[in-house]
């Protein structure tokens, strides 16, 4: 049985995600953060891997993801900077999706699209509500970040968008 | 003419439009202000007209209005798509679902090896 996953809009500039695990915190803080953890989960949609990860894990240090499709060889990334870290309860980091192209290390991880990711962890009875918030500058660099998101590399393939208008139109 | 699509049909237009990495780059861009296509046209190794092409697919899908200054033309992005997929969180939902799984999979194993040896900054367990 896989827990409930919560997926809302509290303001017009967020996205936020509330998940429970079965777990310590400090164990999800480690897979949030050391790079070898993060590259076995944060991957999205079957068919994805995640080639690069590196993270610096200070105030100021930077992270940087990339993906790779095994059947296309298409590549994007994100890359971002760690505003706060408390350990295990509470990170802080800025993010640039790179949609186009792999980011090489040097790509700059501020812009008018970069948004503020808050992840919280609270812990109760061997129980931890993970609540990940993102704020993007306006509305509408959320709904396109989101969406070019959904388009193409974190994304569904068209054959799956064709599935769900089928749905939609039946 | 957008507006006469159906709405499945529209989110179909909105989808491959965004599609490509140069539109998207251009509504990246447009999401800071409007500009004309000489503007937009500026960052790409791409002729004006090739811009323009692309220009049109995103304004036939209705994720930017042009304006009516016959000369400049400035492009502006349009919210209204965006709004209506508004379907994107139910596949974020997807994407998360997914990562997650693959989180507590790996959450099980990291605890069964600190079950096996201890965590050292652990005073309670020994």
């Amino acid at each position: 049985m896989t827990a409930r996953l919560e997926v809302t809009t509290p303001t017009d500039r967020d996205i936020r995600i509330v998940r429970a695990f079965n777990a310590p915190r400090d164990l999800i803080f480690d897979c949030y953060t050391k790079p070898e953890l993060v590259s076995r989960w944060l991957l999205g949609p079957p068919g994805w891997s995640m080639p690069i990860c590196e993270v610096d894990l200070r105030v100021g240090g930077r992270y940087r993801y990339v993906w790779r499709n095994g059947a296309t060889g298409a590549e994007f990334g994100s890359v971002g900077e760690h505003r706060e870290i408390a350990a295990p309860i509470r990170l802080v980091t800025t993010e640039r999706m790179v949609l186009t192209a792999a980011p090489p290390p040097t790509e700059p991880t501020d812009g008018p699209d970069a948004s503020v990711n808050t992840m919280e962890l609270s812990e109760s009875g061997g129980l931890t509500t993970l609540t990940l918030t993102m704020r993007y500058p306006s509305k509408e660099v959320r709904d396109l970040v989101a969406q070019t998101g959904m388009a193409d590399g974190v994304g569904m393939s068209f054959a799956r968008l064709d599935e769900v208008l089928a749905e939609a139109s039946a | 003419m957008s507006y006469e699509m159906t709405p499945s049909q529209r989110l179909d237009a909105t989808f491959s439009a965004l599609a490509d990495p140069t539109r998207r780059a251009i509504l990246a861009r447009l999401a800071t202000g409007e500009a004309s296509v000489l503007q937009l046209a500026e960052p790409f190794a791409m002729s004006q007209p090739a811009i323009s092409r692309h220009i049109k697919v995103l304004e036939r899908a209705g994720l930017i209005s042009r304006g009516r200054q016959a000369q400049r033309r400035p492009s502006r992005l349009e919210a209204t798509p965006l709004v209506e997929a508004a379907a994107w969180i139910e596949r974020y939902r997807e994407l998360w679902e997914a990562n997650y799984a693959r989180l507590d999979v790996l959450l099980d194993e990291l605890k069964a090896i600190g079950a096996a040896e201890p965590r050292a900054q652990d005073p309670q367990r020994d």
